[in-house]
């Protein structure tokens, strides 16, 4: 029989070289050789603190804008138009209710197209935000299932895409107010601020929480489709709050018009800026209502503040929620 | 030393539904009550990894070994347990995972790595180090969906690799591109081992094991079997799990014939298919086939012992000229040899016993395949042929790695300073 010996095998590791020649500048910035007690330490199990994913996340912020960017990137890729879909898009359905409202409602709120503006803009926001991360999960399953990073990140960069397409249209209304020569009431600016802050919060709560439920319940992503439509009416966005506000106050029920989260957003964003706006706050005529909200800016600070509490909270949930279907979603998809 | 890979008591369960309920109508209709049994297909897991080391998990499909991979890599998480990890860890669980087809090359790099948990300036300064690995340099800027596969995977392997891990985890991704690019990858797993990095590679081909790793974990029905140098391991594999349910005795058979395969690409043997492939011609039958060997007390044979296949022929008619071929095959396809006796023989009607007798089979540890063929010489006509006839198992006592085993020795003689033999 052959006697063969041993081919050699690598046994004893070397100390790790300070640099190889193709990956020179990586090990480069390990400097040289590692000391194994500095290595972080990390942990697979079933359940993770808040605290430790809340840190995971913010570690891969780099990757969120990354996912943002490809977001951007890819959604208009092959059209003609391409990016200027992003504006056109708004543009489109802001002249579609402008037409409907203007001349089949005969609306005689003041410089209509700028008050369906501001209703909107936090508006579209969330709806972007929650239509594109409810599947955002199940798109992109060939990460979720052989790749490890929090995933929450895919449905933070929706938010965050839904954040670009936010800042896009407030350029547009910014030629608007030039156009129309509109000046924002810029003492309520402080309110718009916040109110933008919430509105991220509050759609970063509701598209974790609904991205993952969607993964085991698809019928989710449809479904939101048809609740954001009945949801947008919800708001004095095409009709002025007047119309809503008198008749509820009659009845003490204002709080209820005011309990919807978004009602709040939209309210801030019209105070601010459509605050100058002949009959905004002041009626044009004796016998009329004034169009929008005209609480004082403590009390739009008060209730985003309520608004903003509630949302954190709804956040943490999301985040429960997620970890606790995240183990399976590598089996579900 | 310290370990960079525990994993401790990891269990994990799988429901499996006969039926997915997954919309929302559904869920309601059947809430509490959907049909599932649950299935472990890990229990209760030790394993302890050693910085600097590379280990396999050895196994069958659906043993768990990809589960416990994808466990330690935080793509599923475990049901119980828990697995800590020390240092930046990089999951090959599939290459280029995550590629955006709409993207460039340039972004999908900074994606991919991002992915993998790399920052945006680590990614910069190895950003040509990357593209040169995978050889893109020209296509770097183009869209990433008119890459061949080949230089999709290229790029996924180039970036991992460049993460610059402290544990790579391998899953059975190492077969990807040409065979110099595959021979590239083996090289920068080498490069990995020699600068102490941990690795571990998940495999259902102890070959590939062997080659690579200092332990051997053999893990079957979600349990570990046994932990050890690749040797023994491979062995408990090989005995324990492979073979069970496999075996060469009497061969079945089929009746009659199909239309021969007279065509000339006979000639050329084709890879060993499985099961058990029989064409008999109107005029030859195989009508059975087994393999002698000489050992007593084991089945599997050790490196260069004899071996012979023994084949049962029913002849209809008497034929003239006829040969006999024979092929080995390795389990992963390759070809090892191929014979054709060549000398025409009268092969006489009635019942005839062919013996394919190997005076010695030096092949290294495997399963091997063994085909024969009755022929014209050359090949031009098969009368008849049996894939496989047998299958030869080799189990290698010694610590030789590879497929054959050559007759090496290995001599020193110390030399007086005049040059003569001590």
């Amino acid at each position: 029989m052959a006697q063969v010996q041993q081919a050699e095998r690598p046994a004893e590791p070397e100390r790790r070289r300070a640099a190889s020649s193709s990956s020179e500048g990586v090990t480069a910035s390990a400097g040289g050789a590692r000391h194994w007690d500095d290595q972080p330490q990390r942990v697979v199990a079933a359940k993770v603190s808040t605290v430790h994913r809340v840190r995971e996340i913010w570690a891969a912020r780099e990757l969120l804008g990354f996912l943002i960017r490809k977001e951007l990137k890819v959604r208009y890729k092959s059209s003609f138009l391409g990016f200027l879909w992003s504006f056109l898009n708004p543009a489109m359905v802001l002249m579609i209710y402008f037409v409907v409202f203007r001349f089949i409602e005969h609306t005689t709120v003041q410089n209509f197209a700028i008050y369906l503006f501001c209703g909107l803009l936090p508006w579209n926001l969330f709806n972007t935000a929650l239509l594109s991360s409810a599947g955002t999960l199940v798109a992109n399953a060939g990460i979720v299932k052989k790749v490890a990073f929090p995933r929450e990140v895919l449905a933070l960069a929706q938010v965050g895409v839904a954040g670009c397409y936010f800042l896009f249209q407030t350029c547009i209304l910014v030629l608007f107010l030039v156009g129309f020569r509109v000046m924002p009431d810029w003492k309520y600016l402080p309110v718009l601020l916040l109110a933008v802050v919430v509105d991220l919060v509050f759609s970063a709560a509701l598209a974790v929480a609904l991205s993952a439920l969607n993964v085991y319940m698809r019928d989710i992503e449809h479904l939101i489709q048809v609740v954001l439509v009945a949801l947008f009416f919800a708001e004095p966005i095409v009709y002025p709050f007047s119309l809503v506000g008198k008749r509820l106050a009659d009845h003490h029920l204002v709080w209820l018009f005011l309990a919807n989260p978004l009602t709040s957003m939209v309210l801030a964003f019209q105070r601010c800026i459509y605050g100058n706006v002949a009959g905004a706050v002041k009626p044009l005529n004796p016998g009329a209502l004034p169009v929008i909200a005209t609480y004082s800016g403590m009390f739009y600070l008060e209730l985003l503040g309520v608004v903003l509490l509630g949302s954190l909270v709804l956040l943490y949930l999301a985040m429960l929620i997620f970890r606790r279907v995240e183990g399976n979603f590598a089996e579900e998809l | 030393m310290p370990s960079a890979i525990e994993v401790h008591e990891v269990s994990k369960r799988f429901r499996l539904y006969q039926e997915k309920y997954t919309s929302l109508k559904e869920r309601i209709l059947h809430a509490g009550r959907v049909p599932h049994h649950d299935f472990w297909a890990l229990k209760d897991i030790e394993l302890e990894v050693a910085e600097g080391e590379t280990i396999g998990i050895l196994g069958r499909n659906g043993s768990g070994k990809s589960t416990l991979l994808k466990c330690v890599a935080g793509v599923l998480k475990p049901t119980k347990g828990e697995i800590r990890l020390r240092g930046q860890l990089a999951a090959m669980l599939e290459l280029g995972a995550g590629f955006q087809p709409e993207l460039s090359g340039r972004d999908n790099i900074f994606l991919n790595a991002s992915l993998l948990g790399m920052s945006r300036r680590d990614v910069a300064k190895s950003f040509d180090a990357i593209v040169a690995f995978a050889e893109l340099e020209e296509f770097i800027d183009n869209q990433v969906r008119f890459y061949s596969s080949g230089m999709y995977v290229r790029l996924g392997f180039a970036v991992a690799v460049n993460v610059d891990p402290d544990i790579l985890l391998v899953d059975e991704v190492l077969a990807v591109g040409d065979e110099r690019f595959q021979q590239k990858c083996m090289e920068r797993i080498h490069l990995f081992q020699r600068e102490g990095r941990t690795i571990v590679v998940v495999s259902h081909a102890p070959d590939v094991m062997r080659q690579m790793c200092n332990r051997v974990a053999v893990i079957n029905s979600g349990q570990i079997v046994t932990v050890g140098p690749p040797g023994p391991a491979i062995r408990t594999f090989r005995e324990a799990l492979l073979d069970a349910g496999e075996s060469i005795g009497s061969t079945p058979v089929l009746d009659e014939a199909e239309e021969q395969a007279a065509s000339s690409a006979e000639a050329i043997p084709s890879p060993p298919p499985l099961p058990t492939q029989v064409s008999s011609g109107r005029r030859v039958r195989i009508t059975g086939s087994r393999l002698e060997t000489s050992v007593t007390g084991r089945s599997n044979l050790h490196p260069g012992e004899p071996a012979s296949v023994v084949v049962d022929l029913e002849v209809s008619e008497t034929l003239e000229g006829v040969a006999f071929g024979c092929s080995v095959w390795a389990s992963n396809g390759a070809l090892i040899f191929d014979y054709d006796s060549g000398v025409p023989e009268r092969l006489p009607a009635g019942h005839s016993v062919v013996t394919f007798r190997f005076d010695s089979v030096p092949l290294l540890d495997g399963a091997y395949t063994v085909n024969i063929r009755v022929q014209d010489p050359g090949g031009g006509t098969v009368h008849a042929r049996l894939e496989p006839a047998a299958k030869i198992v080799i189990e290698n006592p010694g610590t030789a790695v590879g497929i054959a085993a050559l007759p090496l020795h290995v001599e020193l003689t110390p030399m007086t300073p005049g040059g003569q033999p001590a």
